[in-house]
């Protein structure tokens, strides 16, 4: 693949590899920096900036996308590694031009306040409901820790997810 | 981030050869802890060896008994598997107090071993750290160090390791199955993780060249009497102040097996052989419980801002030795401290 290899630039090997992705549904060929994490090519190659960059250290979940069905923080994945994968992020919920029923549920619930949080909170939302394990409002507060509102939109988010985890 | 090379390993024997060949690479699996390190300039691999897609990813009954754990099992998928649900569930519950549901199910069990601490002057490269940097100090000694070791540590490291997982491993009594150029050797859990001494830049007795490909649990499970209990700043998502892992074995309200280790106190998963024995053939109950928590607590020491972890840990052993001798373990969901 074109602009595979390595060069040399300010003391520091840029060194690139060729990447297969699947990305909503699309698929996507790359040639990544070694060094780039999943989060900076959705945003900054792939144009898709509803998945945000919060601490970029893991602790926020501002960063969280699904990759093959399973949430993950995308900002301590190394792009490189996910040769063949599937991912899903914010953009990729919708389907025909309808909302997600997560989506819809943080609307009807007013959850969230300046939003930057939100692609995160919904695509570990959709995680937790493929999961299975949350049955009670403790355990989706356990299962929904690893991401942080600053707004403390938390009471509502919780609402939000109930609903959406009702058999429709 | 430094520039680095990177590779995939075919199977086991290419990741060491691959290993053996390049001097100061890493092993990457999940990725959690490392490439964080990466990017905090912490740590800086000339090349990374990728050996997330190796087949270690199974758990399996061992013939002769026990189950047998694949190093590149996710955290969420150990803690979740129905074998391991029913039969350690203290390694279940563990498991799923440590870290965030995203982060679990990217990290490896392998790479939950070889965590590296979560002290700040470790992950700050503008101060000294004789971990990160062996002779320059350790600035925690007299800093900030509220999260650091009461027990077992040195003057040279006050470090604690981060795991919760590796507590309940401790109880188990896991031993850890690891790969190198000249074949595989076993190593008990409690030989894995080191303490400081005046080298804490080594965390563990495993070579450089070495991989990690299976943990492997004996039989006694302790699934009629356990507990992991975690305390913590706040309710979800964070490090220990203090843990305990509790295992018990109990025969008409006596005790049979005692196996207890602490988490976030020291360099390693702290067991304590004294404390253990002295529960054995006693009447499961509060003075008993009371005694080996003073008889683990005897030779702690605390530093400017964590003392009170002494007499947290003390009331957190009693606390948790009562919930497994009662069969009613810590849930890692609604945190009430039954």
């Amino acid at each position: 693949m074109e602009g595979t290899g390595s060069s040399t630039t300010g003391g520091s090997r840029a060194i690139t590899e060729p990447v297969r992705l699947t990305v909503n549904g699309e698929a996507r060929q790359l040639a990544v920096d070694v060094r780039r994490s999943l989060l900076d090519v959705l945003r900054d190659t792939l144009d898709l900036t509803g998945t945000k960059k919060g601490c970029d250290q893991g602790q926020c979940g501002a960063c969280t996308v699904l990759v093959d069905g399973r949430r993950v923080l995308s900002c301590l994945i190394l792009a490189v590694s996910q040769d063949g994968a599937t991912v899903t992020t914010i953009e990729g919920l919708a389907r025909d031009g309808r909302l997600h029923p997560l989506q819809q549920a943080f609307i009807d619930h007013d959850a969230f306040q300046c939003g930057y949080c939100t692609p995160g909170q919904i695509c570990s939302a959709a995680g937790l409901i493929a999961e299975g394990r949350a049955r009670t409002p403790d355990d989706i507060r356990e299962l929904m820790s690893g991401n942080l509102c600053r707004c403390g939109a938390y009471t509502n988010i919780v609402a939000a997810i109930r609903q959406a985890m009702q058999p429709s | 981030m430094i520039g680095f090379e990177y590779a995939r390993a075919g199977t086991v024997a290419d990741a060491v050869r691959q290993m053996a060949a390049s001097r100061g690479a890493k092993f990457v699996a999940g990725g959690t802890n490392l490439v964080d390190l990466m990017k905090m300039d912490v740590e800086r691999p000339p090349k990374l060896i990728d050996i997330s897609r190796l087949p270690l990813d199974k758990v399996e009954e061992i013939a002769t008994g026990g189950l047998r754990i694949g190093a590149l099992v996710r955290n969420s998928d150990l803690a979740y598997h129905p074998l391991v649900e029913r039969l350690y569930p203290v390694l279940s519950s563990a498991l799923l107090a440590g870290a965030s549901p995203q982060l679990r199910n990217m990290a490896s069990i392998g790479g939950n071993l070889l965590q590296r601490t979560r002290c700040p002057y470790f992950y700050d490269v503008a101060t000294p750290c004789n971990k990160r940097d062996p002779g320059s100090g350790c600035p925690a000694i007299g800093g900030l160090n509220r999260m650091n070791a009461i027990l077992g540590a040195s003057e040279s490291c006050i470090a604690v390791h981060p795991s919760d997982m590796c507590v309940a491993l401790a109880v188990l009594e896991a031993r850890v199955r690891v790969a190198g150029p000249i074949g595989e050797r076993v190593v008990p859990f409690a030989e894995f993780h080191r303490l400081p001494g005046d080298t804490p830049q080594r965390d563990t007795n495993l070579d450089p060249d070495e991989l990690v490909t299976a943990i492997e649990l004996p039989p006694r499970g302790f699934a009629a009497h356990h507990t992991y209990l975690k305390i913590r700043d706040r309710h979800s998502y964070a490090f220990a102040l203090v843990s305990v892992a509790v295992g018990l074995e109990i025969e008409g309200g006596t005790i049979r097996e005692a196996r207890l280790a602490l988490g976030g106190v020291a360099h390693k998963p702290w067991r304590d052989a004294q404390a253990e024995a002295a529960l054995r053939g006693r009447p499961a109950g509060e003075a008993a419980f009371a005694q080996a928590a003073d008889l683990v607590l005897h030779g702690a020491r605390g530093f400017a801002h964590n003392t009170f972890k002494i007499e947290l840990a003390r009331r957190a052993i009693v606390r948790a030795l009562s919930q497994a001798a009662r069969g009613t373990p810590q849930t890692q969901s609604g945190k009430k401290i039954a």
